[in-house]
């Protein structure tokens, strides 16, 4: 065991898996020279070469359809979009091509792109550095999405994306990616996709997130921890989805407070919401709350501590359920 | 060219030609869906796909569907493409042939991504990719065909100019003024060939695929010519189009224009001409009996190939 942040974890994974399977290569923009504007992929370029970690022009869509290309080639692409809102030129690739080209050849041919890109807020840039885009790509057939909170799950996490023969994509919480510390398994370490974990057992409340929300949903549960026992269950994968786990969560607290950066109309929360109330709407104490994101473009950076959901937002969301 | 290759080239036009006309005529008996039909761009599509060995890849458009068929694949799968039935999605490795791209465009990068691929493992494959004129206006366009020169990717990136795109003509599309003139912006080289001449598509795509090979980048043709036949089966082009225009254009088609140049030369008598398009009309009639007597597709397909590895909640709707 290592102790990495989180963006190292992310990079540890690409070495490995790099070393581990000679047909995993990395492109991107700045992802060589400079090894990534967050240093994910720093040290590829000298370790595997040019033709395994490829500095690319600044074309997203020219990126991810290129990968389409290379896996017709016989290649895994691991692909970085460096910011989320600026992958949106890809997801005419994703949708048109990514999610359908399996399916379209009848099963025949795999399209195992892993798409990486770190989301959410933090980083105190202008506009268009901040975005929470899962939904988009969560709502795309053929694609699986997966949304680490801890150093060892993005490692395992991203490991588990290159292995896998659909495409994935991995949205790495930027506001997290330094702070994050944590034990990291040396060498290769997998974690499954579909499986959440509990970050915190409780028997009163669940808390549903994934992403930077973990961390505030563990804070808010310390918080309470005098009022309330709050289970905070780390979602890990949006799709495959663990129902199992999250009904199981729900079955024993019987309330439930969903948290996401996204906006809140039709963001995933939406969807667990449904979910609970399809299939455990007789367990439940009381209503289904979600802490969200506003439906507004994300603020100037000043005034994004309004925007994110607050430890404090989500406390309070907590004791209306009590 | 040798006499057998000029018939051969000839056999390929008189067999997508056939699928054609044969095919609206099956759209219009109820036999497969909506077609989009390629009425006189068979020499761009012979022509510069004669330009390839059996190892390149081909990227076509919908405009490009029976291309596979110059590659030895039966008329039945493409019909069952546009029958909507799940027997015309095919293998693009069986034939080197990608599956027919619907959007505009966006096929370019594949073609980009194959051939700097293909060239990552040291293989000397080419990858041709097949557009229309209004597909230039699109990022995907530009996206690719940068891609493909930064990467000196052995790419040949075939645009089709029939000057239409639907309703909407060229000079409406680009201020440009001619779009083979796009690729000194890629630093590329860029040709423009008369579309209606198969030898000149021809003798163009193989210096371009020549070069590609030999690790000189991509290149992009422009074939030239002007659409004489609808968009497609749902399209009624009297409402945009020069009616008389599309008459001349018709008068001097490729098919016919390549024929007059093979009988002056004495390589192509009534008899050879009569069997090529038997031949041709023989396989549709083969290919359509084999596709209408194949079972329906079983809804269960539906749910096959979203996934390798499906996520557990796939049926729940």
């Amino acid at each position: 065991m290592a102790e990495l942040t989180l963006v190292e974890a992310v990079n540890d994974a690409l070495h490995t898996e790099l070393a581990r399977d000679e047909n995993v290569l990395v492109l991107g923009e700045d992802v060589g020279r400079a090894g990534g504007v967050f240093r994910a992929t720093a040290g590829l370029l000298d370790r595997f070469g040019a033709d395994r970690c490829v500095d690319t022009p600044l074309a997203e869509a020219g990126i991810l359809g290129a990968a389409v290309g290379l896996c017709m080639a016989g290649w895994r692409p691991v692909c970085e979009m460096q910011y989320d809102a600026f992958s949106y030129p890809c997801l005419d690739q994703l949708i048109t091509h990514v999610g359908r080209y399996h399916w379209r050849t009848g099963g025949r041919m795999q399209f195992p792109i892993t798409i990486r890109m770190p989301y959410g807020g933090g980083v105190r840039a202008p506009e268009l550095h901040d975005d929470s885009p899962e939904t988009y790509y969560v709502h795309t057939p053929g694609i699986k999405v997966a949304i680490p909170s801890t150093p060892a799950d993005a490692k395992g996490l991203l490991a588990a994306a290159i292995r896998d023969p659909d495409p994935v994509v991995i949205f790495e919480p930027k506001f997290v990616y330094r702070t994050a510390r944590g034990e990291v398994p040396e060498g290769e370490h997998v974690v499954p996709l579909g499986r959440a974990r509990i970050a915190r057992e409780g028997s009163d409340v669940t808390l549903l997130a994934y992403g930077a929300m973990v961390p505030v949903c563990e804070r808010a549960a310390e918080e309470l921890a005098g009022d309330a026992s709050c289970e905070v269950v780390d979602i890990r994968s949006l799709r495959p989805l663990d129902e199992e786990a999250i009904l199981a969560s729900v079955a024993k607290t019987g309330r439930v407070v969903i948290v996401h950066e996204a906006p809140r109309t039709v963001g995933f929360g939406a969807e667990l919401a449904a979910l609970i109330a399809e299939q455990a709407i007789f367990d439940l104490q009381g209503p289904v709350l979600r802490v969200t994101g506003f439906d507004v473009p994300y603020p100037y950076w000043t005034i994004e501590d309004s925007y994110v959901p607050s430890v404090a937002r989500v406390t309070q969301a907590v004791r209306k359920l009590l | 060219m040798t006499e057998s290759e000029l018939l051969e080239l000839y056999r390929r036009m008189v067999l997508l030609r056939t699928y054609d006309e044969r095919s609206v005529v099956y759209h219009r008996q109820g036999r497969i869906g909506t077609y989009a039909m390629f009425w006189n761009h068979e020499a761009i599509q012979a022509g510069a796909t004669f330009a390839l060995g059996d190892d390149d890849w081909i990227f076509p458009s919908y405009r490009e569907s029976a291309i596979g068929l110059l590659r030895g694949m039966p008329a039945e799968m493409i019909l069952q493409w546009w029958r909507g039935h799940p027997s015309g999605w095919w293998n693009p490795a069986d034939w080197n042939v990608a599956s027919i791209a619907v959007p505009i465009a966006t096929h370019v990068p594949h073609a980009a991504g194959l051939a700097w691929g293909k060239k990552l493992r040291g293989e000397h494959v080419v990858a041709m990719a097949f557009f229309g004129d209004g597909a230039t206006s699109e990022g995907a366009f530009h996206e690719g065909v940068n891609f493909a020169a930064v990467m000196n990717a052995p790419a040949v990136f075939v645009c089709n100019n029939n000057q239409w795109a639907i309703s909407t003509p060229i000079e409406a599309q680009t201020r440009a003024e001619t779009l083979a003139d796009k690729a000194v912006g890629y630093g590329i080289p860029g040709v423009r060939v008369d579309g209606l001449d198969v030898l000149a598509v021809y003798e163009a795509a193989r210096e371009a695929v020549d070069r590609a090979r030999a690790g000189g980048g991509p290149t992009l043709i422009e074939a030239v010519h002007y659409r004489a036949a609808p968009h497609g089966t749902a399209d009624d082009p009297r409402a945009y189009i020069d009616l008389a225009r599309v008459e001349a254009e018709r008068a001097h088609e490729c098919v016919g224009r390549f024929e007059g140049v093979l009988r002056e030369a004495g390589l192509l008598t009534d008899e050879l001409v009569a069997s090529m398009r038997k031949d041709a009309e023989d396989l549709m009639r083969a290919g359509i009996t084999t596709a209408e007597a194949e079972a329906p597709p079983d809804p269960e397909l539906v749910f096959a190939h979203a996934y390798v590895d499906p996520p557990p909640n796939l049926r729940n709707g």
